[in-house]
């Protein structure tokens, strides 16, 4: 946690209200977003007990896996899902963009929180090797559902996507409660700290929260005591009814259980809609439909891939795939850092409060300044900053301002003294081609400029031995990837 | 043990070593506790090979680590080999050093391919990594590969038939700014370390260890031993009465300061133990108080009396380094050394201390004034690399009531499928050097 955000978190407490701490948002939000709330059986790893999903928020979908611990039950459940998840982001991939050109916007999908995620891909795991003939047979929906979720997970984990979203970790990034991470972590105390009711305190609002009687979890665990004295037994009288053979008590059970679930899972589907509008809320970053954009292509490029009948995604990456995501992801990781400084005055104090960015009026400027040293004289303009942030920054550094990001900044001289540092920097790109800097390309005196030892420029991707020369320190090349017989028909655990 | 001891010990295992890679098939691991001589076994290996015919490729992690290499190369092959030269191979951000420079037998180039008649080439991993061609090298060098992630291994593997990995497995690991636990539990992690991969894929490659310490004083070595290396103990390669540190001029009065210094200068440890409280990471008093222990040592005209030399050697600014667990520690410390009127003084963090070595370091200790205590400040690695850079003594300055904080936090580290259990864990050890440090406490005022 940043000296801001625990700033911030001390402010939420003495105000008794979640503080703001960026001042734009920072992920996109689609105008149809699909909410999808999980429910699993207690104790079991990824057994789908229920699920409200949809893109209107009024119109709630429930799926019930009715006997959750039957392997049909849960297929017919997956089946379901996968009908209205394939349906939606089918709704995005109408027709053909052309080559090189993306939908012109992509689906978006929502979980409560992390543990939403993992079984997400949890869920991913156990239905996209199923086969559609053969040996238990399952509807086309069901791999689909599987390859889908599993996309989805995946992107997750690209630190530029916004194709998958946990609403505490949207929310948390973007407001400062006065409660921990941890119990960040649950939604309704989330909530009731950003947006407590009328004439409640954020603390007060949070404590009622609490009451699992009053806001069920968000799942996919569920409550304790609406297992033991609720769910036990209906799943009990639904399994004694098909047992006998009673088709009216089997019905009656049924419908009992989904009024249950429905109302363990209402207030969850009001309060990711609450989330989803107070991040809509929030004006954008100016990097967010760029990231966006990446996300469209991705989208794309994934539709294609499965038009062309492609794999199943693997169940582990092979060497060289997984140091090239690895790669990816770093990569990814710097840009949205750098994004969001360069989008957000909030973000970018964090990096002057420890030396990696400093601000200041400039002092000094040279806009002509030529440097004669090679076979041509080249523009070369040097300015001085004045600062009285920490600098960390050296000579020979490279920086980069978000006022001209694409501009090429080097520290000539960092001159400290007890109350300011004064920063020389040489600038060496962006200025057109004469040996007169275009208008406005140079900072002028006095001008409060910003500069960044990172920068938002997408690096191109290091170059790895392809698979098939994987090398013997990394176990030699591996097998031609085929999902396997076994992995269409293993135990869903 | 007597020097000449422990010089024939090492003397063995390097030529086990160097003897051992004639015949294995693909390679050897050799694991290197703090100063035990990695570079001169680096320098030997890679003339024994160019003797024997072959061409060797050197890959080390940073250009810093690069150009100490190729100097100590460069004077080794001008005292051996009159006639062969060395490639350094650098890129285009990178600057080759003086001490580089002014070999006459170093060749510096930006592409490989000016560098065909050097036997012996030395470059980073990460320029090495761009290097296209269809020649192979007989033999690689790989210098601290237990902080070379296994990633990079992959993108230079491909370049050389065999190799000998050299590296300190009790430094710190290889680490990533993402964090994915898609990949734990497979051989291949490209998060984990170039050995570690190595060897999960190649069991037949075998593991050699260095036995002493010429770095280490007899006071530090079976310290650090026993808490970062207890299954693969080392010894120092001086006795006691072979190190000292003394002080030409004496103290004034009495201030805690000076004892911690008389203390440390004594049993070669100090723990100078601040008041307990809970402070940012910048901890202006533990700050300073870093900051006065090196300027006093300046001031008190510290010297050294060792193996080296037999007069005493003044302990120059240059042979005194601040160790830091942050960039901002450490520039704060920068900041108070230049009020002090200190200068010249190593300040840096644990990552970049990594492979250097001084007289007397003084440490800023990780979890000193924290309310909590996170895996990346209960590393062993990073506690190891702090309490292991000095030749003959080392000052730890603290908040009090960090045991209480251990116990406080026992580590939570998540245990996956199929990774080792790392032991010792970065608690264990920090409660082993606690556990020294209780007995030469200096309170502070």
């Amino acid at each position: 946690m940043t000296t801001l955000t625990s700033l911030a978190k001390v402010e939420a407490i003495a105000l008794d209200r979640a503080q703001l701490i960026r001042t734009v948002r920072h992920v996109h939000v689609s105008p149809r977003p699909l909410i999808f709330v999980p429910l699993q059986l207690a104790g079991e790893a990824c057994a789908p007990l229920a699920a409200m999903v949809g893109d209107d928020r009024d119109d709630e979908r429930l799926l019930i896996a009715y006997e959750p611990r039957d392997r049909t039950e849960r297929f017919r459940f997956a089946a379901g899902l996968g009908e209205v998840i394939v349906g939606y982001v089918g709704g995005y991939a109408a027709g053909d963009p052309g080559e090189g050109v993306p939908y012109p916007d992509a689906p978006q999908v929502w979980v409560p929180n992390a543990g939403g995620m993992k079984f997400a891909e949890l869920l991913g795991r156990s239905t996209r090797f199923r086969r559609t003939e053969g040996p238990y047979p399952v509807p086309a929906s069901v791999p689909l559902l599987g390859r889908w979720v599993t996309y989805l997970a995946e992107r997750a984990q690209h630190p530029l996507s916004s194709l998958f979203l946990s609403a505490t970790q949207a929310l948390t990034a973007h407001w400062a409660t006065g409660q921990s991470a941890t119990e960040d972590q649950n939604l309704a105390t989330l909530l009731a700290w950003i947006a407590p009711p009328p004439g409640q305190t954020g603390a007060q609002a949070a404590l009622l929260a609490e009451n699992p009687a009053r806001c069920p979890p968000a799942g996919p665990v569920t409550d304790p005591d609406f297992d033991r004295d609720v769910l036990e037994g209906l799943i009990k009288a639904i399994v004694e009814a098909r047992q006998s053979g009673n088709a009216t008590a089997r019905e009656r059970a049924q419908a009992l259980m989904a009024r249950e679930l429905h109302s363990v899972l209402k207030p969850t589907w009001d309060l990711m809609w609450q989330a989803v509008d107070l991040l809509r809320s929030l004006p954008p970053g100016d990097h967010v439909a760029e990231r966006w954009k990446s996300d469209r292509f991705s989208f794309t490029g994934y539709v294609r891939y499965l038009q062309e009948g492609g794999f199943p995604q693997a169940r582990r990456d092979a060497a060289v795939d997984a140091a090239r995501r690895l790669a990816r992801l770093e990569n990814e990781a710097q840009q949205l850092a750098a994004h969001m400084a360069y989008d957000d005055p909030l973000v970018m104090a964090e990096y002057r409060m420890t030396g990696d960015a400093f601000a200041g009026p400039v002092v000094r400027a040279e806009p002509d300044r030529l440097d004669e040293t090679g076979k041509r004289a080249r523009l070369r303009p040097w300015i001085t900053v004045e600062t009285t942030d920490d600098v960390l920054a050296e000579h020979g550094a490279d920086l980069r301002s978000p006022a001209r990001p694409a501009q090429q900044a080097r520290v000539i001289e960092v001159d400290r003294a007890a109350d300011r540092t004064r920063v020389t920097i040489e600038l060496q790109s962006g200025m057109g081609r004469k040996l007169v800097p275009e208008p406005g390309s140079v900072p002028g005196l006095g001008d409060v400029v910003c500069y960044t030892t990172f920068k938002a420029e997408f690096q191109p991707p290091p170059k790895f031995p392809d698979r098939e020369d994987t090398p013997w320190t990394h176990g030699g090349p591996p097998p031609e990837y085929v999902p396997r017989d076994e992995e269409a028909t293993e135990e869903w655990e | 043990m007597s020097i000449a001891e422990a010089a024939d010990r090492a003397r063995l295992a390097t030529e086990e070593i160097l003897a051992s890679m004639e015949s294995v098939p693909r390679g050897v691991v050799v694991d290197s506790p703090p100063g035990a001589g990695k570079s001169t076994l680096v320098v030997r290996a890679a003339t024994e090979l160019v003797r024997r015919g072959h061409r060797v490729m050197v890959i080390a992690q940073t250009n810093e680590q690069v150009d100490d290499l190729t100097d100590v190369l460069a004077g080794h092959l001008a005292g051996h080999d009159g006639d062969l030269r060395a490639g350094r191979l650098y890129s285009e951000s990178h600057r080759v050093g003086w001490r580089v420079e002014r070999h006459q037998n170093v060749v510096s180039a930006k592409s490989a391919g000016e560098l065909l008649e050097c036997r012996v080439v030395l470059s980073t991993a990460h320029k090495w990594a761009t290097v296209t061609s269809d020649e192979q090298w007989a033999w690689a060098i790989v210098d601290e590969a237990y902080q070379m992630r296994s990633d990079l291994l992959l993108r230079v593997a491909g370049l050389f038939g065999k190799a000998l990995f050299v590296g300190d497995p009790g430094q710190l690991d290889p680490f990533s700014v993402v964090e994915v636990d898609r990949w734990s539990g497979l051989s291949w992690d490209p998060t984990t370390s170039a050995v570690e991969v190595l060897l999960n894929h190649n069991d037949h490659v075998p593991v050699k260890r260095l036995p002493v310490s010429w770095r280490l004083p007899a006071s530090a070595a079976p310290v650090v031993s026993e808490a970062f290396y207890p299954f693969n103990p080392f010894t120092a390669a001086t006795s006691p009465q072979e190190r000292r540190l003394e002080f030409g001029a004496s103290a004034f009065g009495d201030n805690s300061v000076d004892r911690a210094l008389e203390l440390a200068a004594r049993s070669g440890w100090a723990l100078y133990e601040l008041p307990r409280a809970h402070k940012p990471r910048t901890d202006r008093e533990a700050v300073r108080a870093c900051a006065e222990l090196a300027a006093r040592l300046l001031e008190r005209a510290a010297r050294t009396v060792s193996e080296r030399s037999p007069d005493p050697l003044p302990v120059t600014p240059d042979r005194i380094a601040v160790g830091t667990a942050h960039r901002d520690q450490a520039s704060a410390v920068r900041a108070a050394l230049a009020e002090l009127g200190a200068d010249g003084v190593t300040v840096d963090t644990a990552n970049r201390l990594q492979g250097r070595e001084f007289d007397v370091t003084i440490v800023l200790h990780p979890l000193s004034g924290r309310r909590d205590a996170t895996a990346f400040h209960l590393e062993a690695g990073r506690l190891c690399v702090l309490t292991s850079r000095h030749r003959h003594a080392c000052v730890v300055v603290a908040r009090k009531g960090i045991p209480d904080l251990l116990d406080a936090h026992p580590s939570v580290e998540p245990v996956h499928l199929n990774v080792p259990v790392k032991f010792p864990d970065g608690w264990e050890a920090q409660q082993a050097i606690m556990a020294h440090l209780e007995r030469h406490r200096v309170a502070a005022p």
